[in-house]
């Protein structure tokens, strides 16, 4: 399966944030989503939800439009995990994860013993069972992220899509779900993920998909577009490369 | 915090036991324990009670539609309130402060003001509820801000407070000899004139209102996300956000339309039962129901018992939750900072 936005034009109804833009994500791979503030990274990532239409062009997955898909089967498709946040109500850990069930259940129904082994699994995958019955609210940024990739794993979909899953979270946790994307890559999703940090998108992708001003820049293989030369343009502002002689393996420094 | 179900659902069926038997045996004619159980026990049965007729009067005519409709009132108001709070994702709207209380209570007097009948008040409060929210909402949608949830609830104060001054209107208009005290009377909130023939239109639309939001119990949790990871959960907001608004609405309006207006119970009685069970809806609403039913009994019982007049209830619940609300600020603010 496909997750593709063709030529579209995105955008809210009083403002064009971007155009032109195609974009095409395959199950198994992780594409990452680059650019400075403002330039379109958070609404190309709703579009391609489904959660904003767009102004002109298509968001598909495979051949059929995703505004075609009732809210209920794009669900069972593509899942979010919007940044990490605090919800006003004390859920439980299982309940955040329950509610990707949802999608999964009738109109009336709540979660049945099925779904909750499914939760389950999803907690043990991310090393989080033991946070079960504990409030959302009073775990850590870090333990946040991982119940929001939980939910999304629980949700069953063959495409996940993340905004800044590693915004906010110490060093050691941005490794954490650097791995753990990968390993949903593995398990044959398809990932999406904006960030601000060059040297996420070169460990975690395979592609990077460079957005400035509402305009694509780049896109290919993270080796070949993830350049000194091109970080530069695409943020306007010096960066420096580091390279381990050892390994070959490079990083970026804002300069 | 504890999120166990059993527990809590224990100790709010104790408070409505407490509630009824206290409501029950409580008053200018006292009614034992035993007399009690006897005259229900025989209703239930149809055996021939032991107890005086004139017990047997007091609880089954007397105190008996009092009693199912202040367990009805509370526990629609406590429902409603918590439905309210997990849809606009704040602890602090209550029915009350979305306009469905004004609301009603305009359609209300203007039902007295034009001497209809219980069904035609009904009808006017109901209806003016569910356009008061419908405004609330509207507006407030429409004024699109950083922070959607305080425009909200200053949307739902501006219109509350217009709704105020058509109630002030058509009480200025009443006639004051025999309108103006019953419209008085019931913006106040009371239970004291309730017989056998309210306890149809008030429990219909609570036990309608109530399958619905019952029936929507998880999708409920959803709905207390932010909008768009709503969506992308597969929830289709829109819809989903007119059924609950519509069954709170109606709800809170038959209630409101058959005792009055009775603030606070919306607002308190939810965060107790969250204390108790967790803000899962599934647990959360059959605690809301049994907590809100015992509470508005207690306090309905005290309404009519510690003065020589009948308290107005709304009087009563104000002084309990006004000390209530400032306490929950002042936790909201410690979360906040």
């Amino acid at each position: 399966m496909t997750l593709a936005g063709h030529n579209l034009t995105i955008g809210y109804s009083d403002r064009v944030v971007g155009r032109g833009l195609d974009v095409a994500l395959k199950q198994g791979e992780v594409l990452a989503l680059l650019g400075p503030n403002g330039g379109g990274k958070t609404t190309l990532l709703k579009t391609l939800l489904g959660i904003l239409k767009p102004l002109a062009g298509e968001a598909r997955i495979d051949d059929r439009s995703i505004q075609a898909y009732s809210m209920r089967d794009r669900a069972r498709r593509v899942a979010y995990v919007p940044q990490g946040h605090n919800p006003t109500f004390a859920f439980t850990v299982e309940t955040v994860v329950l509610m990707g069930r949802t999608a999964h259940g009738g109109l009336f129904s709540r979660p049945a013993a099925n779904d909750r082994a499914v939760a389950d699994r999803a907690l043990t995958e991310f090393g989080i069972a033991h946070l079960k019955e504990r409030p959302y609210t009073m775990i850590s940024g870090g333990e946040r992220q991982l119940v929001l990739l939980a939910r999304a794993l629980a949700q069953e979909p063959q495409f996940i899509v993340l905004d800044e899953p590693t915004a906010s979270l110490d060093f050691g946790n941005q490794g954490k779900v650097m791995r753990e994307i990968r390993a949903l890559a593995a398990s044959g999703h398809g990932v999406l993920f904006t960030t601000h940090d060059p040297n996420h998108a070169l460990r975690a992708a395979d592609r990077a998909y460079l957005l400035r001003g509402g305009e694509r820049v780049a896109e290919g293989a993270v080796r070949d577009v993830l350049t000194r030369q091109q970080l530069e343009a695409l943020y306007g502002a010096p960066v420096e490369t580091l390279t381990d002689p050892a390994t070959g393996q490079t990083a970026f420094l804002p300069g | 915090m504890t999120q166990r179900l059993l527990p809590g659902l224990l100790i709010a069926t104790a408070v409505l036991a407490a509630g009824l038997i206290v409501a029950f045996a409580i008053g200018r004619y006292p009614v034992g324990l035993g007399e009690l159980l006897d005259v229900l026990w025989s209703r239930a049965t149809g055996q021939q009670p032991s107890a005086s007729e004139a017990t047997q009067n007091v609880v089954l005519l007397v105190r008996g539609p009092r009693v199912i409709a202040a367990a009805l009132v509370g526990a629609a108001l406590a429902v409603a309130g918590a439905a309210f709070q997990g849809l606009f994702r704040n602890p602090l709207v209550s029915p009350d402060i979305l306009g469905a209380s004004s609301g009603a209570a305009l359609g209300a007097v203007l039902g007295i003001y034009f001497s209809l009948g219980i069904i035609g008040i009904e009808i006017l409060a109901f209806g003016g509820g569910l356009i008061a929210v419908a405004a609330v909402y509207g507006i407030g949608a429409t004024l699109q801000s950083r922070d959607p949830i305080l425009i909200l609830v200053l949307t739902g104060v501006v219109i509350g407070s217009l709704l105020g001054a058509g109630v002030g209107l058509v009480k200025y208009l009443a006639d004051p000899y025999n309108q103006l005290p019953a419209m008085t009377f019931w913006l106040l909130g009371s239970l004291a004139a309730t017989d056998a023939a309210d306890l149809i239109p008030l429990a219909g639309p609570i036990a309608l209102g109530t399958i619905v939001l019952v029936a929507l119990r998880w999708r409920m949790n959803v709905m207390s996300l932010p909008e768009e990871e709503a969506r992308a959960l597969g929830v289709p907001t829109g819809p989903m956000r007119i059924a609950i608004v519509a069954a709170a609405t109606l709800v809170t309006s038959a209630s409101v339309a058959a005792a009055g207006v009775i603030g606070w119970v919306g607002l308190v009685v939810p965060h107790l039962a969250r204390a108790l069970v967790g803000p899962d809806f599934p647990k959360l609403l059959p605690t809301c129901a049994l907590l809100g039913g015992g509470f508005l009994l207690l306090i309905d019982t005290l309404a009519r018992t510690i003065a020589p007049i009948e308290v107005p209830l709304g009087i009563l619940t104000a002084v309990i939750g006004t000390p209530f609300f400032i306490w929950l600020l002042a936790g909201m603010q410690r979360n906040w900072s």
